[in-house]
């Protein structure tokens, strides 16, 4: 019997040996292992072996068994090692073909300032509000000191539609609106369309967009408009922009301001981008005008507080250095798609 | 306003810095200047030579050979300039040197020309002599300039001196930005008050004194003001013996600084007057003026003048005019008539300085359509006390100059002038609002520097009249900043807390951008007005309501005429611009708003409504589009399903592929794809699709809540059916059925397959549905579903649909 599983031995390693396939393993396995393989035959003949001989008979059984199998098991996971690296050689691509992209679109320019700006000042505590785009002359003139023969108001080339209705010429209007509201303290960010009559060209439109801003509480300071004229300036055009602040006239404010920029392409240095000057004038800005706090309804004995209005495009033909504002409302996508 | 420096300096002499210094420091304190500009930019080694001997050139006809004298020696420069003779004397540029333009004017190179020495025709030439251009300037500032070739000194100069200097060359002039505020400012003598303040220098205005003769001027002239509202002060003097010739010098080169061309010395005065003090003048020819009387009233309507450019303008009763005993000789603050000119036979000349009414005069001057350097610095509101000052300069000048006598006196018609604005001094509120801590006496210092006079006795300041924009607190407390320092003040923060936020309606707007960009859309802008015509182009019907559009009064044109009822138009052109420029493949998304009366003409403000409009044309369809909708709807929290309604009657859109956009029953906008006769219109040779939600009726459904229900333990069951349903029956139908009659266990629905063709009969289409059915609760049973079958087959029925096998 020995010399007879000595034999399914090494005829079953010679078999595993000869395997090429997955396939012919199974057999193996089938042939020598399974239920009706040479092995369960000679385990079968059990009964034919002496008694006292079948212990040992049996050890030895088990050891073909195991062997066979341990070498049949051996030979399955290289094969199919084997077969999964033939599998990935054959699967290679060319990584450099192109992207399947989603084809997301784009934020227009403006917006994407926009949002820069309104995450800065409610990063600050200011609310975002809006007004309306067709508004009184109440609104956008005389509650902000611009009474009816004032001079400013032929400067600002207002569109006119009936009786004391017109298209606002500045966000400020909004301004008076929260005011009138008798909520303070009153921190405020107003973006919006306004509108004047300049014919369209490369640096002007009849509708652009500006952000008024407006705080009011008890002791806010001119010092405290610089300071937060200065954060805002940094955290849109980065940490090392400088400010500086001109004196002006705005008939709301008073005092009022204009602000310059350091030059954020050439730091200050003197450009062709500032025409030489290393600094860029970006907004207006000043403290309330008492007159306009109480045409409002506000104490100025109590209150104080400070307004600025930036011109959305101008931030955005600055930030992103598009030459030509026509380019921001003809919607080609070729301009769009660079945003 | 452009001013000399020089002239500036020559009421602050002690004023040192360089033009930079200057202008950064005027800049900051409120004087904002534009820019500068060197007048002896790239001139140099110019000097005064004297021509001692002119020959013929050898070789060349039009070349003449010239011997001058340059102080240091003679040197031989050979010229083409046709007006040179032996003596003159002329500036000449040196081998090494530099002009700043060629001898026939035009823009100047940046770098200005460099001269050497050469030869012109073989004949040595070591150096230029110059023409005006060639010096950098022009006719208009130097009229005694000949039209064509070399400058000519007319006055005595010393040979080889510097010739830049002689010019009154070695200067700057500045360009100032004016606010509207700062009235005082359009003069010299403002300027050279808010130099003077800003380096803390003296400042030393000129001193008027008048030298009169024993005449007096009531036997000349008397004045009559009728409306004293809008004349509120008229001076007049009278100057005889009158001697019209050219002004001197310096008044000429600070007049061309300021781009004022000289013209004798009787103009030269008024305009140097004016540009001194602010304050604009009238001279008349007395002779001309009937009765010797002024008499300053209003036109009458429809009256027609002749001014003295040779205009006709028409007048109406709102014009203030001056006139004589008999006629009107000047429309008041604006220009004066043709018929009181002044003309070089002057014999006696009638100086008028008034004070108009600013609105007044602005507004005359919009009507006849004639602004004038005058008007523009009546109409900013002139102090009363400027006129005196500045007729008292004129004659002084007149005198001075040997332009004429001054007759004895002044006729004043003065209504009574304003009291000055009288303030307590209130230090620690300046401090208060500025966020600072200036000491009193810096503020007293500023103050008189200014001329705001403190009164320590009674602790109040008093403003200078010229200073009409002082009037509050608030107005001292800029003073205080501007010399203080605008840059000197600290930076601190606002104090307090506060909570930033956006209102609901911009966080679902920023919903839609965020969508749209996912699904593809870049964001476009457009204009809020545009053309009327646009209704036909989109061919609404006649009464279409969109068709009732606000209309503005004073457009950019008919293009910019009305505000946009409808999103559509700004789409469609942009779409077709797109188009146009060959770009495929083109997705955009707008939100604007709307503008829709609520009555016209207007007397309420409109309903502004923001419209989300979505356009695209390329690979897509009318589902894609409806997929954009719906994932809008589903990012705001909409998980209803929305309903499409095809009887959207929309002219512009394919009749049988248009929808309005229902939610809960309420309509919130419509999709579709573009009317080829619309597409035709805007020239958009493609189809295309858009969709317009109202965001106003949006916004009622929409939420940012979420709630989490569970993923579901039991398993699900589906059933499909296929089913031959007539043509005209809608998947939404279908769907609706599937709804009402699947009960609670319902979980979900999908179409698999739509077929029209050879299998199905004529007029039926087959449809496939793969229908979901889960309990949260449980494992459902075969009976639950197919009860649930039943009821879903049983209504489908109903509708003449056949089940398929």
């Amino acid at each position: 019997m020995k010399e007879k599983l000595e034999q399914i031995r090494a005829e079953a390693l010679k078999q595993i040996e000869a395997s090429d396939a997955l396939e012919k393993l199974n057999e193996v396995r089938v042939n020598f292992l399974g239920k009706k393989g040479e092995l369960t035959a000679v385990m079968k003949s059990m009964k034919d072996v002496a008694p006292e001989d079948r212990p040992k008979f049996g050890q030895l059984v088990n050891e073909t068994r195991s062997e066979i199998e341990r070498v049949l098991e051996a030979s399955v996971k290289k094969m199919e090692r084997s077969a999964r690296e033939a599998k990935l050689k054959k699967e290679v691509i060319d990584v450099t073909l192109p992207a399947k992209r989603n084809k997301v679109g784009h934020r227009h320019p403006n917006t994407i300032a926009l949002e820069e700006v309104e995450r800065i000042f409610t990063g600050m505590g200011y609310e975002v509000v809006e007004g309306p785009e067709v508004e009184r002359d109440y609104y956008n003139f005389e509650a902000l000191n611009i009474p009816a023969d004032h001079p400013a108001k032929d400067e600002q080339d207002t569109f006119y539609i009936s009786g004391d209705i017109l298209l606002r010429t500045q966000t400020s209007s909004t301004q008076v609106h929260e005011m009138e509201k008798g909520r303070l303290p009153i921190r405020m960010i107003a973006p919006g369309r306004v509108f004047r009559s300049d014919e369209v060209d490369a640096t002007h439109s009849p509708s652009f967009h500006q952000i008024e801003g407006l705080v009011i509480d008890k002791n806010i300071t001119f010092a405290d408009l610089k300071g937060t004229l200065a954060q805002f300036a940094k955290e849109l055009f980065g940490e090392d922009t400088k400010v500086k602040f001109r004196p002006h006239h705005f008939p709301f404010t008073e005092p009022s301001a204009e602000m310059d920029v350091t030059c954020f392409k050439c730091g200050g240095a003197g450009c062709r981008f500032c025409k030489g000057e290393g600094w860029i004038e970006i907004l207006g800005c000043g403290m309330v005008h008492p007159h306009v706090l109480e045409m409002s309804g506000i104490d100025p004995e109590q209150y104080t507080g400070f307004a600025f209005g930036v011109g959305l495009e101008r931030i955005a033909l600055l930030k992103y250095e598009i030459d030509d504002m026509r380019l921001l409302y003809e919607n080609d996508i070729r301009f769009l798609k660079q945003f | 306003m452009n001013t000399a420096l020089s002239w500036i300096k020559a009421y602050v002499p002690e004023l040192a810095c360089t033009d930079q210094e200057y202008m950064d420091a005027m800049t900051l304190s409120g004087t904002k200047v534009e820019g500068y500009r060197r007048l002896d930019r790239n001139l140099e080694k110019i000097v005064v030579g004297q021509i001692e001997k002119i020959e013929k050139h050898p070789d060349a006809d039009k070349l003449i050979v010239c011997q001058v004298n340059i102080g240091s020696g003679v040197i031989q420069i050979v010229t083409g300039a046709p007006n040179v003779k032996e003596g003159d004397k002329i500036p000449v540029v040196l081998d090494g040197g530099r002009v700043a333009g060629g001898h026939d004017g035009g823009p100047l190179p940046e770098e200005g020309i460099p001269i050497k020495a050469g030869r012109l025709r073989g004949v040595e030439s070591n150096g230029m002599m110059c023409s005006i251009e060639e010096l950098g300037s022009d006719r208009n500032m130097y009229p005694e300039a000949p039209e064509m070739g070399i400058y000519v000194f007319q006055k005595d100069v010393e040979v080889g001196s510097d010739a830049v200097e002689a010019l009154g060359m070695r200067d700057t002039v500045f360009e100032y930005e004016i606010t509207s505020n700062r009235v005082d400012c359009y003069s010299v003598i403002g300027i050279a008050r808010e130099a003077a303040a800003t380096f803390r220098k003296p400042f030393c205005p000129p001193r008027v004194e008048v030298k009169e003769n024993a005449e007096k001027v009531e036997d000349y002239i008397s004045v009559e003001v009728q409306d004293e509202e809008l004349c509120p002060r008229y001076c007049a003097r009278v100057c005889t013996n009158i001697k019209i010739g050219p002004s001197p010098e310096w008044m000429q080169r600070r007049l061309a600084a300021s781009g004022i061309r000289p013209i004798n010395n009787l103009v030269d005065i008024t305009n140097y007057v004016m540009e001194e003090y602010g304050q604009p003048m009238h001279a008349f020819d007395l002779d001309t003026i009937a009765g010797h009387k002024i008499i300053v009233r209003r036109a009458k309507d429809g009256d027609v003048f002749r001014t003295l450019d040779g205009q006709d303008r028409k007048l109406d009763s709102d014009v203030l005019m001056i006139c004589d005993a008999e006629k009107e000789v000047g429309i008041a603050g604006i220009m004066g008539g043709e018929n009181s000119m002044i003309t070089d036979s002057v014999k006696t000349v009638l100086f008028e300085a008034a004070t108009f009414n600013g609105a007044n005069i602005r507004k005359s001057a919009r009507r006849i359509g004639l602004r004038t350097d005058a008007s523009g610095k009546f109409e900013k509101g002139l102090d009363p006390h400027n006129a005196e000052a500045a007729i008292n300069r004129a004659c002084q000048l007149i005198e001075e100059l040997g332009c004429g006598e001054v007759v004895g006196g002044m006729v004043d018609a003065c209504a009574g002038m304003k009291e000055p604005v009288v303030l307590p001094f209130e230090p620690d509120s300046y401090n208060r609002l500025l966020g600072t801590e200036v000491s009193k006496e810096e503020m007293l210092d500023i103050f008189k520097m200014i001329e705001v006079a403190y009164d320590p006795a009674k602790n109040t300041l008093t403003m200078p009249t010229f200073r009409q924009d002082l009037l509050r607190q608030c107005d001292i407390a800029e003073e205080v900043a501007r010399f203080y320092g605008y840059d000197r003040i600290p930076t601190t923060l606002p104090r307090g807390e506060a909570v930033g936020r956006l209102s609901f309606k911009l966080r679902i707007e920023r919903k839609a951008r965020d969508i749209a960009e996912y699904c593809g859309f870049s964001q476009g802008m457009c204009y809020s007005f545009e053309s009327p015509k646009v209704f036909d182009r989109l061919l609404l019907d006649a009464d279409d309501p969109a068709r009732a559009a606000i209309t503005i009064a004073n457009p950019l044109g008919e293009d910019f005429s009305i505000m946009r009822t409808l999103p559509l138009n700004g789409m469609l052109t942009s779409l077709a611009t797109n188009y146009n420029r060959r770009n495929k493949e083109v997705r955009l998304y707008e939100l604007g708003n709307i503008y829709i009366p609520k009555s016209l003409p207007l007397t309420e403000l409109p309903d502004e409504r923001m419209q989300f409009t979505l356009g695209m044309y390329g690979d897509c369809d009318f589902f894609t589009m409806k997929g954009v909708v719906e994932e809008f709807f589903d990012s705001i929290g909409m998980r209803k399903k929305a309903v499409y309604d095809p009887k959207a009657g929309k002219n512009f859109l394919h009749p049988g592929r248009q929808a309005n956009i229902l939610y809960e029953g309420v309509v919130l906008g419509y999709l579709g794809e573009v009317h080829p006769e619309v597409c035709d219109n805007y020239n958009l040779k493609t189809r295309a699709y858009v969709a317009v939600l109202d965001m106003p009726s949006v916004m009622p459904f929409a939420t940012f809540d979420r709630k989490y229900e569970g993923i579901a333990k039991y398993p699900a069951v589906s059933r499909d059916i296929s089913m031959v349903v007539p043509r005209d029956v809608m998947a939404g139908q279908i769907e609706a059925v599937i709804e009402q009659r699947g009960g609670k266990i319902l979980e979900n629905y999908q179409l698999f397959d739509i077929y029209e063709g050879d299998q199905i009969k004529e007029g039926f289409k087959s449809v496939a549905y793969s229908i979901t059915f889960r309990a949260k609760d449980r494992t459902l049973e075969e009976t639950d579903i197919s009860g649930a079958m039943r009821k879903i087959l049983n209504g489908l029925e109903g509708m003449g649909i056949e089940l398929r096998s």
